[in-house]
């Protein structure tokens, strides 16, 4: 018999009796499930199977029109620590020809309700400078994002998810119209990220291939079309050893 | 002939379009980067509804223009809202609406014609003392509001989801710029006239996306190919004794024209 881990870590996201219906037709019925410190979630689905509805129900962009929400212990609606959270977005989600470099693109991962009308410190450029470093893309910093390949994109939108040193990295079909061996070079930095760094993932995806060999083959539950693959974080090392030094270089 | 650069009408002409070639193309950058060019046309529209009942009712005619403006901005805003997937659903009705408005209000004052006329043209030697306060008014607090919330208006512009996952105020900021969006467009009128106002706080966008490479610089770019147009076009036009919104508004044609052939295709590196 297999010793009992202990799961020592604060729920991140709890989801209660949660539902979405678009019209008529319901994408999401009565979902239980919660999200633990460490883990790192797969959220998988065909195209329409309501993964991104979900997703976009978790992040406060769409209400919930049954159930509750929990971000951290606090009901979505009085949740204000947003810093807590890194987002990085579907690759199409901005305009190509948008004006901005990358090192713009990535600061802005610092702009949030506690910076309004803050100006920006030495501190926050040193931040830009060590995400910048972390995903190595400092020398193509001055670079108009639009002019980057698209693993180059989502490398940037990594380090502007990251530039705050979030509790919780959310991914929403990152790799989406990136080739195939990038897709993977991508996978591998994001799985490395999770086994050394104290960071929650939650990564929406349709591509199951991509995430069966690190959260396993079965998914933990199913709602509708929507299928939950977890790898807990006492998979990745044990939680009395565990060294919360929250640390990202 | 040079004698008209240096009258008192001229000069406040020079004041009021220097101001207003700030404040155009700065609210200009975030209309055009979140696909919302015609919302000065609507609020132009609309504007010259507010100017037409103030002739009538006997109002300074730009403050009626700018009460209408800020009004319409809410309801574009709240329209946007109601057809989600159809954002330019709103600025069709709303900008319809002004002219049916300003239309009734012609009607309604037949003798005042030709004053509405050099709202809908641009009368920009017709600028008096109050006028000038007003632009001046309305410059310090576009500048304030955009310098306080630039970075915030950056990342609204550039991906609104992560500026709502990021806890920003997003329909608030929405609100703010819209509103900035209707201050402008009701001073900007006489300078250019309601029918070419969109132009000023398009065509320097426009331009300066073809040559800039992020965003603090293409929005600095911007305002310089603007105040070329705008003190450009009104020596131009005093010069040579030509419409001086018209004259402002085919340099920015020009320039624009200038800049696609100087360059084929934009700047990406």
């Amino acid at each position: 018999m297999e010793p009992e881990v202990q799961d020592c870590h604060q729920s991140i996201i709890q989801l209660n009796k949660v539902s979405f219906s678009y019209r008529d037709q319901q994408v999401i019925r009565d979902l239980n499930f919660s999200v633990k410190e460490r883990d790192f979630v797969g959220i998988v689905g065909s195209n329409g199977a309501g993964k991104t509805t979900l997703l976009r129900m978790i992040v406060g962009l769409l209400p919930a029109a049954e159930g509750a929400i929990e971000l951290f212990g606090t009901p979505i609606r009085k949740f204000k620590d947003w810093e807590r959270i890194g987002y990085v977005p579907q690759k199409n989600a901005f305009n190509p020809l948008f004006p901005a470099t990358v090192r713009e693109v990535v600061m802005s991962g610092l702009y949030n309700r506690k910076s309004l009308f803050k100006r920006l410190s030495r501190q926050d450029q040193q931040k830009c400078d060590d995400a910048l470093e972390v995903m190595r893309i400092q020398d193509i910093a001055d670079k108009r994002i639009g002019a980057l390949s698209g693993g180059q994109q989502q490398r940037v939108f990594l380090a502007r998810a990251l530039i705050n040193r979030p509790d919780l990295l959310i991914l929403d079909e990152p790799t989406i119209g990136i080739d195939a061996e990038t897709q993977a070079g991508f996978f591998d930095l994001i799985t490395h990220m999770h086994a050394r760094h104290h960071m929650t993932f939650l990564m929406v995806t349709h591509d199951l291939d991509m995430v069966k060999d690190y959260l396993g083959e079965s998914p933990v539950s199913q709602n509708g079309k929507i299928q939950f693959f977890v790898r807990h974080s006492h998979e990745i090392e044990n939680c009395a050893e565990e060294d919360l030094q929250h640390s990202l270089v | 002939m040079l004698d008209i650069l240096f009258s008192d009408f001229f000069q406040r002409a020079l004041v009021g379009g220097v101001l207003i070639g700030i404040t155009a193309p700065l609210i200009g950058m975030f209309l055009v980067l979140r696909r919302l060019s015609m919302i000065g046309d609507t609020l132009s529209h609309v504007t010259i509804a507010g100017v037409a009942l103030g002739f009538l009712i006997e109002v300074y005619p730009i403050a009626a223009g700018l009460v209408f403006a800020v009004l319409a901005s809410f309801a574009i805003e709240k329209l946007r809202k109601a057809y989600k997937s159809y954002a330019e659903l709103s600025i069709a009705i709303i900008m319809s609406g002004g002219v049916a408005l300003a239309s009734l209000f012609f009607t309604l004052g037949m003798g005042y014609n030709t004053d509405v006329m050099s709202y809908l043209f641009g009368s920009i030697y017709t600028l008096d003392t109050t006028d000038i306060y007003m632009v001046a008014g309305v410059t310090v607090v576009v500048i304030a509001v955009v310098a306080l919330l630039f970075k915030e208006f950056f990342l609204l512009s550039f991906e609104e989801d992560a500026a709502s996952v990021s806890g920003l105020p997003v329909k608030m900021m929405n609100m703010l710029i819209t509103v900035l969006t209707a201050l402008v467009v009701s001073t900007a009128i006489k300078i250019v006239g309601a029918l070419l106002v969109s132009a000023l706080l398009t065509i320097p966008v426009a331009i300066s996306l073809l040559l800039a490479r992020s965003f603090r610089s293409s929005i600095i770019l911007s305002v310089i190919i603007s105040e070329l147009a705008v003190i450009g076009g009104l020596m131009m036009a005093g010069l040579f004794n030509l419409a001086p919104g018209a004259t402002i508004v085919l340099l920015l044609i020009a320039l624009l024209v200038i800049t696609m052939l100087g360059r084929k295709g934009f700047t990406t590196t």
